[in-house]
Parts: C-alpha cells; sequence; structure tokens
C-alpha cells in the first residue's frame, strides 16, 4: 500500500514538472466561432471510444449481428429491381438493373442511415450531455464514422454483384476515394445543422424519417440521372446526393465520368458543413439549457 | 498554504433559468381550434424564450437587474478563488445553486455573465458511472467511462488492473454490465472515479450512494487525494463529511454567497442559523412539485405532539412527519411511504402507511397523512426524509425526492434518556431506552 501511494506521488511529480499547465477559461463567448482543432485532439481518445461503442451496440443481442449491415440494402436492391427494374421498366442506359441500383443504394444507406442518427444524436445522448463535458461536436461526429463499418461490410454487396456481371476494374476506381470523401460530409453537414436544430425543437425527429424517404427520389438512385431535362441538370445537381450517386456508378461501372452533375454538388456539400459546423458551435452554449 | 497560487478564479458568476413555460387551457372548441392553428409560432416563441433574455435589463456595474417573473438566477454573482491543494466544500440548501456552481464549473453550461480561469487538468464527477452502456462489459464500460472522465487510453490501460481489483468485480468483469446487481454498477463507477487523476477534482454527492464499506474505501481515496496536493471543490449535505474532508466551505444562498472560510466555522454557522434545509417544505408553485399522473406532493413537515414544525425534537418526545399529498385520479390502490436517512447516509427505516381505512382503492383528492416516530428510538444527530408515493397494480414511482426535509435529534444530558448518566458520545444508529433489570444477592465474600 505504502509502494503504491508513494510510486503515485512520484508520478504526479513527474507529470507536474513536464507538462505545460492547461488553462480552461468558463465564460459566455457569443458570436461566430470556429472549430477547436486543438481540444478535439485532446479527447480523440474519447472520440474512438465513443464511436466503438455505437458500433459495438447497434447489432448487441442480434441473431444476425453484423450481416444486418448486408441484408437490409440487398433488400431493398431486390425490391428495387421488381419494382422499377421489372414492373416500371425504368431506363437504365443499359445497364441491368441489378447492377444499377446495387452501385447507388449501398451509398444511400449509409448517408440516410448516418444522416438521421447524427441529427438525433443530441436529444438521444441529453443524459451525457448534461452530466460531463466533452467537445459537443462529438455527438453528431461519432454515428457519422460508426456507420461506415457497416458501409465497409456492405461494400462486399457491390464487389459480389459486379463480378456477377463481369464488370471490369477502370482506371475510374481511382476516384472512389473522393466520393466515399463526398459521401461522408453530406450527413456530416446534414448531422451538424439538424442535431443542433432538434435539441430545440423536437419536430426535426418527426420529420427526418419523413424527409428520407423522400429525398431517395432527388437522386438518380431508383432512375437514371440522364432522363433529367439538360434545362434542369444543374438545380438538380446542386443535390450533393446526386454527385455520389453518378460518381459511385461512373468509378465502378466505368462509364465516362459526369463532372457536371458532380461540380455543384462538392459546393453545395462543402458549404452545408462549412456551415453547418459555424451554426452548431454558435448554438452550442444552449444545448444543455434548453433539455 | 497563503503562498500558494490560486488554481480557480471565479469572478461575478451569473447564471438565469426561465422557469414554469405553463400551457394554456381552453374552454371552447372554438379556441382549441384557433389555438391549434396559432400554436406552431407560439410554441417557437415558448422554447426560444428558454434562451433568449431579452426581457432582462442588466445594469453590470451596479449588478441590478430588473427580472420577469419567470426568471431565476440560479447564481448571482458568485466570486471566489480556490489555492492549490485547497479541499473547498459548497454547502447550501436544495436549489442554493450548488450544482449549478459545479455545473458551471465543469463547463456542462455556460455562465450568463461572468467568468472562470481553472489552472490545471479538471474533472468532474457528477454522477457514478456516467455513459455506461448497458450492452457493453465492465471491461468495456471501464474504458468508456474513464476517457468520459478525461482520462487516455494509456492512462487506463496502466491502471486496469488495479480499477478492477479496487471495484471487486473481477469475476464478472467480461460480462455485460446489464446483468449487474445496482450495487456492482456503483462499485465499478466509484472504482474508475477514484483512480482519476486530475489537478482539480469536482464532485457532487456522488458519494451518497452504495454500501457504506465500499462508501468509506472511497472516502479515504478521497482523503489521499486531497493530500497529494489536488485542489477538491465537494458539494455535500453531509455536514459531517464537509468538516472532515474540507479545509474550506462556502454557504451558498439564493445563488450568492453567504459564507466563506474554515469548513468547521461555516458548517458551525450554517446549522445553527436554521437555514438548513428546514423541516418544512411547501410547494407553492405547481409546476415545481413532484409528482406523477397520479399523485403529487404538496408538503412535507416535521412537528411533535402539539402539531407544531420544529427544527429539532428531544430524543424522548415522539415525532411526526406529515406530507400532504394530492391524488389526482381516483380508484388507484396507493402506497405512502418514507425512508429516512442519518447523516452519513445510511438508509435507517422505511415506512409504509398501513392505515387499514386506506389500504383500498382511494378516490381523487387531497390527503394529509402523518407517520410518527416513537420517542426513544432514533439516535441523536441530523435525519433526513425521502417522502415517497407509489400507486401499486401498476407499479409507477409518483415521486420519492430525497431530503424533502430534516431534522436534528437532539439528546439532552439530564439523565432520563437513553444515555443515562453517560456523557460522551454513543454511536448506534437507533438509540432505544430499553427496560433494564438485575437480579441482586447479598453474597458474603
Amino acid at each position: 500500500m505504502i509502494n503504491y501511494i508513494s510510486r503515485k506521488l512520484n508520478s504526479a511529480k513527474i507529470i507536474a514538472k513536464h507538462k505545460p499547465e492547461e488553462v480552461t477559461i468558463v465564460e459566455h463567448r457569443v458570436g461566430w466561432q470556429l472549430i477547436d482543432f486543438k481540444e478535439l485532439k485532446k479527447y480523440r481518445d474519447l472520440f474512438y471510444f465513443l464511436v466503438w461503442r455505437e458500433i459495438k451496440v447497434l447489432y448487441a443481442q442480434t441473431i444476425l449481428g453484423f450481416s444486418w449491415a448486408i441484408l437490409q440494402p440487398l433488400i431493398q436492391i431486390v425490391i428495387f429491381t421488381i419494382v422499377f427494374g421489372k414492373v416500371a421498366r425504368l431506363s437504365t442506359d443499359g445497364i441491368p438493373y441489378f447492377l444499377f441500383s446495387t452501385v447507388a443504394i449501398i451509398p444511400w444507406t449509409y448517408m440516410s442511415q448516418a444522416m438521421l442518427q447524427s441529427s438525433q444524436s443530441l436529444v438521444q445522448g441529453q443524459q451525457l450531455l448534461d452530466k460531463v463535458y466533452f467537445p459537443r461536436l462529438l455527438y453528431p461526429l461519432t454515428p457519422v464514422l460508426a456507420r461506415l463499418v457497416d458501409f465497409g461490410i456492405s461494400i462486399l454487396i457491390i464487389i459480389v454483384v459486379a463480378l456477377y456481371y463481369r464488370v471490369i476494374p477502370t482506371w475510374n476506381l481511382l476516384y472512389l476515394p473522393l466520393f466515399i470523401l463526398l459521401m461522408v460530409s453530406i450527413p456530416t453537414g446534414i448531422g451538424l445543422w439538424l442535431s443542433a436544430l432538434a435539441i430545440r425543437f423536437r419536430d426535426v425527429k418527426h420529420a427526418m424519417p419523413f424527409v428520407v424517404r423522400m429525398l431517395i427520389y432527388t437522386a438518380p438512385i431508383v432512375y437514371s440521372a440522364s432522363s433529367i431535362p439538360e434545362t434542369y441538370r444543374f438545380i438538380y445537381s446542386m443535390n450533393p446526393i446526386v454527385g455520389v450517386i453518378e460518381g459511385f456508378r461512373s468509378c465502378i461501372l466505368g462509364t465516362a465520368m459526369p463532372w457536371p452533375f458532380i461540380w455543384p454538388g462538392i459546393l453545395t456539400s462543402f458549404i452545408l458543413l462549412f456551415g453547418g459546423a459555424l451554426y452548431f458551435k454558435r448554438m452550442e452554449w444552449l444545448f444543455v439549457d434548453v433539455i | 498554504m497563503s503562498s500558494e497560487k490560486n488554481v480557480i478564479k471565479v469572478e461575478g458568476l451569473h447564471k438565469h433559468y426561465r422557469i414554469g413555460l405553463k400551457e394554456e387551457m381552453h374552454d371552447s372548441f372554438l379556441g382549441a381550434t384557433l389555438n391549434f392553428f396559432k400554436s406552431p409560432l407560439k410554441n417557437y416563441r415558448k422554447y426560444r424564450s428558454l434562451y433568449r433574455f431579452d426581457d432582462i435589463q442588466s445594469n453590470q456595474r451596479t449588478h441590478i437587474h430588473k427580472t420577469p417573473d419567470n426568471v431565476i438566477w440560479a447564481l448571482n454573482d458568485v466570486s471566489f478563488n480556490v489555492k492549490r491543494g485547497e479541499v473547498l466544500g459548497v454547502i447550501g440548501n436544495n436549489g442554493a445553486g450548488k450544482t449549478t456552481l459545479l455545473r458551471v464549473l465543469s463547463k456542462i453550461t455556460t455562465p450568463s455573465y461572468g467568468r472562470a480561469e481553472i489552472y490545471g487538468k479538471i474533472s468532474s464527477l457528477l454522477e457514478v458511472g456516467t455513459g455506461f452502456h448497458p450492452e457493453l462489459t465492465g471491461r468495456e464500460n471501464i474504458y468508456l467511462n474513464g476517457t468520459i472522465l478525461g482520462m487516455r487510453k494509456k492512462e487506463i490501460d496502466s491502471k486496469f488492473d488495479e480499477i478492477v481489483a479496487f471495484s471487486g468485480v473481477e469475476k464478472f468483469i467480461d460480462t455485460p454490465v446489464k446483468r449487474y446487481s445496482v450495487g456492482m454498477k456503483i462499485r465499478l463507477g466509484f472504482s474508475v472515479a477514484a483512480f482519476l487523476e486530475p489537478d482539480i477534482l469536482v464532485i457532487d454527492e456522488v458519494l451518497a450512494v452504495g454500501d457504506s464499506d465500499f462508501q468509506k474505501k472511497c472516502l479515504q481515496k478521497m482523503e489521499d487525494v486531497g493530500k497529494h496536493g489536488r485542489t477538491v471543490l465537494f458539494v455535500s449535505h453531509n455536514m459531517q463529511m464537509v468538516t472532515r474532508l474540507c479545509s474550506r466551505a462556502i454557504l451558498l444562498e439564493k445563488g450568492q454567497i453567504k459564507d466563506d472560510g474554515p469548513a468547521d466555522k461555516v458548517v458551525a454557522a450554517y446549522l445553527s442559523s436554521g437555514r438548513v434545509s428546514s423541516s418544512e417544505r411547501v410547494w407553492e408553485n405547481m409546476q415545481e412539485t413532484p409528482g406523477g399522473e397520479v399523485a403529487r406532493l404538496l408538503a412535507v413537515r416535521v412537528k411533535d405532539e402539539d402539531g407544531e414544525v420544529l427544527e429539532s425534537f428531544d430524543i424522548r418526545k415522539p415525532i411526526g412527519i406529515e406530507m400532504k399529498y394530492e391524488v389526482l385520479k381516483s380508484d388507484f390502490l396507493l402506497l405512502p411511504h418514507y425512508n429516512i436517512f442519518n447523516e452519513e447516509g445510511d438508509w435507517l427505516f422505511t415506512t409504509i402507511d398501513t392505515d387499514p381505512d386506506w389500504r383500498g382503492r382511494r378516490p381523487a383528492g387531497s390527503y394529509t397523512s402523518t407517520a410518527w416516530i416513537p420517542g426513544n428510538f432514533l439516535s441523536e444527530g441530523l435525519m433526513f426524509v425521502q417522502s415517497s408515493v407509489f400507486t401499486l397494480d401498476p407499479l409507477i414511482v409518483q415521486f420519492e425526492p430525497r431530503d424533502v426535509v430534516s431534522f436534528q435529534v437532539v439528546d439532552s444530558l439530564d439523565g432520563n434518556t437513553a444515555r443515562g448518566d453517560w456523557p460522551g458520545s454513543m454511536k448506534g444508529a437507533v438509540r432505544p431506552l430499553l427496560k433494564w433489570t438485575s437480579e441482586y444477592e447479598n453474597v458474603k465474600l
């Protein structure tokens, strides 16, 4: 016991000697602020465990476990192929419908689920929000990262389907990281905006599932983007989801990169992300008081 | 000590909240319909008013604030400094702003005005086992809880075995926490907290839970912390603990510092002033009164045989604990009861309303029930009451606020009490006056 105490004392002394002292200022800051990356870095271990908790808990006490990450999008792909491919016979520019929708639904599943969870993150974390401080930014960011595990697993579907249809990889595949980045930035941006809004007005909770269901039709997921008239193309492509879906298709199927559908979306998602971060930081102080 | 540096500097801290957002009632269908269409805008204004305080006219220099009725000042111009190595106790009645102060200092909520500077790594314990997830194992929760409290992963790695050994749940460390008993969960949470090594530790009454042996172990650990030159801020109702652990105490009242000085002096002044969470509590504002759908608490008071509300009672006299509550719905089986705790937080007993007249289903209305604690039963000291009503079938807790009222039991030294002619201190949770008999034999030696 004495050994233990003296060891602790020593370690405390060493820390005191070598570590520059932290200073915390508590005050009401008003106005716009940028993200405090230095503070975020300090909490990176916590961030890691929060993401990991989210992953671990998602499929706790299930029989199928991570198979759900494959099953969910797979069933949707099959249903869409039957409804839109076989019954409605939507044009896909000659691509087999199953392949056509697989490539779109995998990133869509990620974006929609990450968006939903991120927007609810503060409301669901209110217990924690009220008891301990850590950068509030971690709340909306956690589901965005955690959901990437599901996405990673569901990539398997794309690989299997692409092999089945004998799709030959092209150099376009090198663009994929860009589109994955764009894919992650969309729920991040939306999550920042909506989580900050949802903690004040719970209307967001009721609106989100409905909005997400509608959003699927604003992007070329079940239909082909080429069916959009040229005059509306720019406005249509302002939706960053369009860019992600078109980008994924082109990367994997090797068709020509439809840049006019992609650039506007990159711009919007950047504005969404940057604006979201500013808005979140501006509202941060009142989260706890309005729970 | 006086040469030590200030590690916490608090200057003019204010925090206000808005209370009681009332719902409007409508007595006509038309009124309700009109309201339905008008309500989005009204709701928006209502929820916005939670964080907009444009209606407060304040003058920072003179500290005169003209505030509307529904705004309360949880902290009103609080300033103090804490030196390195000081163990500061924060005491005061319920609603005096103690917890708000800790929440502001731990950055959970932002002050409305004023500022605080904190030098060094700060950790706050406002709850045991913050962030525990029932689906995760004990091992996983140690890491999660540890990082939430500000530890680095490496730090937890190196202390992991000690934390587990301290908690005494080694066998269950890879079992999901949802299969733990409440006590095990608390022990695990405490153990993580006990191994924190911040420069400044902020603690809110979390020590009031858990079994008493373990509590003592944690108190011991806390005392060690103080001796290691760490600064501690400690909020408590437990005056004995404050005097024992803290070198200095501040007394908060209505969001302001009323007293600041050596812990024993501040505690003594507080206890004798009658400010201590008194023996009567009445809820006037319906928004704040504790209660559920079936019953809500209106008032609790501690009285003597003559019905007079007193702060301290003679150990020989019966003590009546009275609660007034309102039953909003008829035909429920109700279970009014009290839990009595002593100053150390030990749960002395639970007493349930067993009046045969009211064992059946009750009509709605207002009830006043009194439980009589007999004289010569309780020990000496400060007692705390938790007053509660459950509905049976289905079992729902209507209210069970802790420490609603407190009262002092005094054992006089005039020789007629259980202490007899013994003038020293007496231990034990109860102090009954028992009948003693002796037989005498005159044996010639």
